[in-house]
């Protein structure tokens, strides 16, 4: 094991993937010498040079586009959208081509890139650099989406991703960059679409993605000193695949559901979620799921604000409070 | 305008009889799809483009099975070119079994990765890009193929064009943008709505290539001035971008009567069709009409015979609703 930094952890799954297989490509803006403006790809560049990594001008339409060429031809691009806002700008490639071109064309062709963005709040860059925006790439049939929460899950599920023949939306968490933590050294891969239980528990099921996974815990934490409650916590790790089975299981022990999630409430992944429950796990639930979720405004740049507008352990508390 | 000097003998296409038959076979499939659109059996809706056989055909001609090419929405030609089955193209058209997509893309999205064709894209300008990285890949893979990507003139407003262009230009990819300028986006005039009288080649010198201008209804010009890009392409000598000057028969679409376009110009361009002049310089070359007839002939028989196969070919198992979403064969978003 290594102590790493999250963004140290993506350039290690890079390298591990550029060292196992020819075909893979690192692709995007600032990438290259630069390191990357997050220094999630540093010393990529120095270790493998300009065959493997390639600087782009800002062109993100020219980006996608040029990942999904290569895809669908034998390589296998990891192409860097800088920050997830900026997937707007180029969601035609992502949301009408390269989710729809396999089926469009009957299965001719397969898609094996990722796109890596930096998602979420928390640093207060205002309405264009921090929104959290994972929902929108679940809202796409075809695309898989991926957002991890720890260093050692950053190398298990970008290496997995860049394996995966599909296209996966890879949603790194801005805020976490620079937390530390323990990543195998050794080659590492975990599977899409299992879900994580990072702390048991039988009184309330929290779920929880990525930059939401450790309000969770630390509301667990603080739920059991403060009224001696135990709280289970899942970690989704992916939207697509979704492990619904996880969370049924959970539920089916502690009856009771609260839902963390950092995309604002309109049609959250915590929206689809609790409508799969009611669905096919209505037994189970002994109160209403609740949800908490980003405030469904454009996201201030003051700190004091941005922290109101986003789901934190107070708000979740008092969410449990009110089951 | 790129001018070849010619000779009424040498005709200067490689195989002027494949090329001609090429021509007829895509004017054909053309005429017939409109016909059974006209009968109901084409699903959606559908852009022909019936007058423009050259730049397809021509364009085909200078490639190797290895090459990739991209289309648009009005793209039924460049497939055919490229060699797809007419009785998968039109099948495709009619949403059935036999159709080149399983039925699942339809005339928009015709799609043949077995010869080459990597797309047809009903976004306007989203394939630009997607050329920019097939060009790319060959490159990775030491590979000399080329691409080729054709768009209309509407597409020389829009972002994507841009970006693909500089990207091609900066890394110097083995792409020929080929732009069949046929002097409408849709229902407008481009010259309306575009700052420069030539939509593609006068942006080229903004990306440090050439700019390049051909008559695209004469299929010898259109093959000697791409198979010169296409060479320059693959021998590691950057992008091109040519634009090639055409002219639809038809509308934008099948609801689109073109009302809009003034009196005579249809006319003027049809004493210009690209067919009509092969057949003439064939003569010249001294073709005999006979045999140029009977080559239309089979060429209708052919085409008729594929669309009764299409007819026959039933609709799509239900059971291909939910494949083909991802590789591995799952059938949900769920794990």
């Amino acid at each position: 094991m290594a102590q790493l930094m999250y963004r140290q952890a993506v350039a290690a799954a890079i390298a591990q993937e550029i060292e196992r297989d020819p075909t893979v490509m690192l692709i995007g803006e600032d990438v290259g010498a630069g390191g990357g403006v997050f220094k999630a790809t540093e010393g990529l560049f120095e270790r493998f040079g300009p065959s493997r990594i390639w600087d782009t001008p800002i062109s993100e339409q020219a980006i996608i586009g040029t990942a999904m060429g290569a895809a669908m031809t034998g390589i296998r691009p990891v192409a860097e959208i800088m920050f997830s806002d900026f997937l707007a700008t180029c969601w035609d490639g992502i949301a009408n081509e390269i989710a729809k071109m396999r089926y469009m064309t009957g299965g001719q062709v397969c898609m094996p890139l990722v796109i890596r963005c930096a998602n979420g709040g928390g640093v207060h860059f205002g309405a264009q650099h921090s929104q959290a925006v994972e929902n929108w790439a679940m809202a796409v049939p075809g695309l898989k989406v991926v957002a991890p929460s720890t260093p050692a899950d950053v190398k298990g599920l970008l290496a997995a991703a860049i394996r995966d023949d599909d296209p996966v939306v890879f949603f790194e968490q801005k805020e976490l960059y620079a937390q530390t933590g323990e990543v195998p050294e050794d080659e590492y891969v975990l599977p899409l679409g299992q879900a994580n239980v990072l702390r048991e528990g039988a009184d309330l099921t929290l779920v929880a993605l990525a930059g939401t996974v450790k309000t969770a815990l630390e509301t667990a934490e603080r739920l059991a000193a403060d009224v001696g409650q135990e709280a289970e916590v899942i970690d989704l790790r992916c939207l697509v695949p979704l492990d619904v089975q996880t969370v049924k299981i959970s539920l089916a022990k502690t009856g009771r559901l609260v839902i963390v999630e950092e995309n604002p409430r309109p049609l959250g992944w915590g929206a689809e979620l609790t409508s799969i429950l009611v669905e096919e796990a209505f037994d189970s639930l002994d109160a209403p799921i609740i949800r908490v979720t980003t405030e469904p405004i454009p996201l201030p740049s003051s700190p004091t604000l941005e922290r109101l507008a986003r789901p934190g352990v107070e708000r979740t508390l008092e969410a449990i409070r009110r089951l | 305008m790129v001018q070849q000097a010619r000779s009424a003998t040498d005709i200067g296409v490689p195989d002027p009889e494949g090329i001609y038959r090429e021509m007829l076979r895509l004017r054909h499939f053309e005429e017939k799809a409109y016909e059974l659109f006209l009968d109901g059996h084409v699903n959606g809706t559908m852009h022909l483009g019936v007058g423009q056989e050259a730049v397809a055909a021509g364009a085909a001609a200078t490639l190797r099975p290895d090459d990739c090419t991209l289309g648009t929405y009005r793209g039924h030609n460049h497939v055919i070119a490229r060699g797809a089955a007419l009785d998968a193209s039109f099948g495709e058209l009619f949403g059935r079994e036999i159709g080149l997509c399983k039925g699942k893309g339809g005339s928009m999205h015709l799609t043949s990765v077995e010869h080459g064709h990597y797309g047809s894209y009903a976004i306007v300008g989203a394939h630009l890009p997607i050329a920019c990285g097939t060009a790319w890949s060959a490159k990775l893979r030491g590979a000399d193929s080329v691409t080729l990507c054709f768009f209309g003139d509407g597409t020389t407003n829009i972002g994507a064009f841009h970006e693909a262009l500089n990207l091609a230009a900066v890394w110097k990819l083995p792409v020929v943008f080929i732009c069949e300028n046929n002097l409408y986006m849709e229902f407008t005039p481009i010259g309306e709505v575009t700052a420069v009288p030539r939509p593609a080649a006068d942006r080229a010198s903004a990306y440090g290539l050439k700019p390049i201008v051909i008559d695209g209804n004469d299929v010898e010009v259109v093959y000697a001035g791409i198979a010169e890009a296409v060479d320059r392409a693959r021998r590691g000598e950057g992008p091109s971008l040519i634009e090639a000057l055409t002219y639809r028969h038809k509308g934008h679409s099948r609801t689109d009567p073109a009302r809009y376009r003034p009196e005579g110009e249809l006319e003027d361009w049809m004493t210009r069709d690209p067919i009509t002049r092969f057949v003439q310089r064939l003569q010249e070359a001294g073709w005999n009409a006979s045999d140029l007839e009977r080559i239309e002939r089979e060429v209708i028989e052919e085409v008729g015979a594929a669309a009764e196969r299409a007819l026959a070919s039933p609709p799509p198992p239900e059971s291909e609703l939910f494949t083909d979403v991802y590789c591995a064969g799952e059938t949900s978003w769920r794990s």
